[in-house]
């Protein structure tokens, strides 16, 4: 089996504010296989942003990773390096087209002055008639004007920011390629042919994407696997085949049977219950207050990772056939806390 | 005969700008010759629909009294809704409400739950002891499915984003309107939440026989709780008609490009396959102006020389179905742009 490009293991992100620690991303294992399309899914506040920061170590004060390894290419672990070095990581090898494209450009600069600033930041070299080559080359592939260099940020419309966006994602030839919801801010036409971009030149670097979002449609039609978050965690793990299909997780069963579609009219399904507040989670599984399947003990024990079938994961004990030791411990700690 | 509740008479909104100080003013025609009216017996629930600078906010601006036409007019009972007296005014503000589309924007956040739902009862004189008023807003919380524990006393700031705008829909019902105007009023609130106001909106429709105009940029939301659609395209009504014909049949090719870009929750629909044929540039730019003809025409794969001679009339394609595309100059045309009959045309109500 291919080695994973990316590799996050037990990945913990904390912020810590005024009313205690609040797990952001708790516990991670993902692994990311190179050329595959993965999301991540999950509502506000689930940590899905949060996880994409912190594998390019982006989490700003007062979150910060107290936890886990994030492996790139079987080799390196990213959390090891020091700030120089992960500086030569980003754009390189991994990069990221953040959200809402509208904010991330500078106003003043030019297209190709900052794109050419981007890329020499991060150990690009050469003249500047070659650099301007090269932007006018990755404009090209993304479906833009060579001109589009000469132009400010604001005489581009939403969906020509976004190209240029990539086109920058794209432009020291990345491994992975983080994408956190390219395309929330668009009109669904433009997010097409935005996706359709981003798709063809992922296959044509052989990149890796993590795409990050709530929209389950375009999840459905661009990724291959999907990882299900919710309160930090990631509770389920399978190709999107599976998830769509056959959800093991009780929260992954409410979102799929909750999607508005074209097909149903008047489906008001809906996940029951408050949104989790991070600030004051639950005693054992975080999603056990709203789940319908809840039993005694899942207000006890915190459920681990069970692989029900090969890579596909599942955090519920409904899949947990014994208690482990460790579980156990857990039970015990609470009571002697409480 | 009785005029109805609301009207819009040929609407057209333009904005101009002035790019430099000596520079040609540039003109933005925001929305151009909107008609239709919306009757207070037969309720009504009315998707309008359509991409950033369609001009759909445009139209709930002025269909609220918030934005003057450049020309045209809203009717409100007959009467011009910027020439009404202080009486037709109170009262068009009682029958007309708004539900926008920021849920943590319209409250002071000072004020509790409790004021926020008192309010109006005052103000309207809607309850004749403090004890009916209370039963009133309980009705209400019960109408939008929230509980009077989890949400009277408290602060905004402690309720979801699907709370929030439930409470402003019961804030609505208090005041038991004909018409509901909702701009965008699911977009901001997180996407497991959104069902819960979609369906609180159709139990106010269905429960109280309240209209709805729900103005969304979302074809997937508008097909679950609208009966009929309108698409705007820069402006212009592109296609209008029953939900299910114009979302399953769609006729003008700008609606058929939108339905066939969703994205769908589901296997095997083959979103992603390749076809651009059309430059990205006609596409990306919304800021490009189209100074006469179809608005669609740079993008469109079936133009035709006429069509970016004239703006082409809508056509009648069907049943409650029209459509503003020369592809169908063989159908009798829509006598005055008029939408009424086209989006009223509901078989259950009628027959």
């Amino acid at each position: 089996m291919t080695k994973p490009v990316l590799e996050l293991q037990d990945l913990r992100v904390y912020f810590n504010t005024r009313r205690g620690i609040v797990k952001a991303a708790d516990g991670i294992n993902l692994q990311l296989y190179p050329g595959e399309r993965f999301g991540l899914v999950g509502e506000s506040g689930s940590g899905k942003t949060t996880t994409a920061l912190a594998i390019l170590r982006m989490i700003k004060p007062p979150g910060r990773i107290v936890g886990g390894r994030v492996i790139l290419d079987n080799d390196i672990d990213l959390l090891s390096l020091t700030d120089e070095q992960m500086r030569q990581v980003r754009l390189k090898r991994i990069a990221m087209i953040p959200q809402g494209a509208m904010n991330s450009l500078n106003p003043v600069l030019r297209i190709k002055e900052q794109m050419i600033l981007t890329m020499r930041t991060h150990g690009a070299e050469g003249s500047n008639g070659h650099m301007l080559k090269r932007v006018e080359g990755l404009l090209a592939s993304v479906g833009l004007q060579p001109n589009v260099a000469n132009l400010y940020p604001h005489e581009l419309s939403g969906g020509m920011k976004q190209r240029v966006c990539i086109a920058m994602a794209i432009s020291m030839r990345p491994q992975v390629i983080l994408a956190d919801e390219p395309t929330s801010a668009l009109d669904v036409v433009v997010q097409r042919r935005i996706m359709q971009t981003l798709r063809t030149l992922q296959e044509q670097l052989g990149a890796a994407v993590i795409l990050v979002g709530h929209d389950m449609g375009l999840m459905a039609q661009f990724v291959d696997r999907l990882g299900v978050m919710y309160g930090g965690k990631l509770v389920e793990v399978g190709t999107v085949e599976e998830i769509f299909t056959d959800p093991k997780h009780p929260y992954t069963q409410l979102l799929i049977s909750s999607i508005p579609s074209l097909h149903r009219k008047r489906n008001f399904q809906t996940i029951p219950g408050m949104p989790l507040s991070l600030h004051e989670p639950p005693s054992g599984c975080l999603f056990h207050p709203r789940c319908p399947q809840a039993m005694a003990h899942c207000s006890q024990i915190v459920p681990r990772e069970i692989e029900v079938t090969p890579g596909r994961k599942v955090l519920c004990l409904l899949y947990d056939e014994e208690l482990t030791p460790a579980a156990q411990r857990e039970v015990v700690d609470d009571t002697a806390a409480s | 005969m009785t005029p109805p509740l609301l009207e819009a008479r040929n609407l057209r909104k333009v904005y101009t700008k002035r790019s430099g100080f000596f520079s040609r003013p540039d003109e933005n025609v925001a929305l151009d010759n909107f008609s239709f009216t919306i009757g207070g017996d037969d309720p009504v629930f009315i998707a309008i629909a359509g991409e950033s600078g369609s001009g759909k906010t445009t139209l709930a601006q002025m269909l609220l009294g918030f934005t003057r036409p450049t020309s045209g007019e809203v009717l409100y009972r007959g009467q011009n809704i910027h020439h009404l007296n202080a009486d037709s005014q109170k009262q068009f503000r009682q029958e007309v409400q708004a539900v926008f589309q920021d849920p943590f924007a319209v409250y002071n956040p000072f004020y509790r739950i409790d004021h926020i739902l008192h309010t109006p009862i005052r103000k309207f004189n809607l309850a004749s002891s403090r004890k009916e008023a209370e039963n009133m807003i309980l009705e209400a919380l019960a109408t939008v499915g929230l509980r009077p524990e989890d949400t009277l006393g408290r602060y905004p700031h402690q309720l979801s984003g699907g709370q929030r705008q439930r409470i402003t829909v019961a804030r609505t019902l208090l005041l038991r309107p004909r018409l509901v105007i909702a701009d965008e009023p699911v977009s901001m609130v997180d996407a497991s939440l959104r069902a819960t106001i979609l369906e609180s909106m159709y139990k106010v429709h269905q429960d109280y026989g309240i209209s709805f105009l729900y103005i969304t940029h979302d074809l997937t939301t508008a097909y679950q709780v609208s009966d009929s659609i309108v698409i705007l395209y820069r402006g212009i009504v592109a296609e209008a008609g029953d939900i299910e014909a114009v979302i399953k049949n769609p006729q003008h090719p700008y609606t058929q490009e939108l339905v066939n870009s969703i994205p769908m929750p589901s296997l095997g629909q083959n979103w992603i396959a390749s076809d651009d044929s059309m430059g990205t540039e006609a596409v990306d730019n919304v800021m490009h102006q189209v100074s006469k003809g179809c608005k669609y025409a740079t993008r469109c794969p079936h133009v035709m020389e006429r069509c970016r001679q004239n703006q082409p009339p809508l056509y009648q394609v069907g049943q409650g179905q029209v459509a503003a595309c020369y592809l169908y100059d063989e159908t009798p045309a829509l006598t005055g742009d008029n939408l009424t009959d086209t989006l009223h045309r509901r078989p259950d109500f009628r027959q």
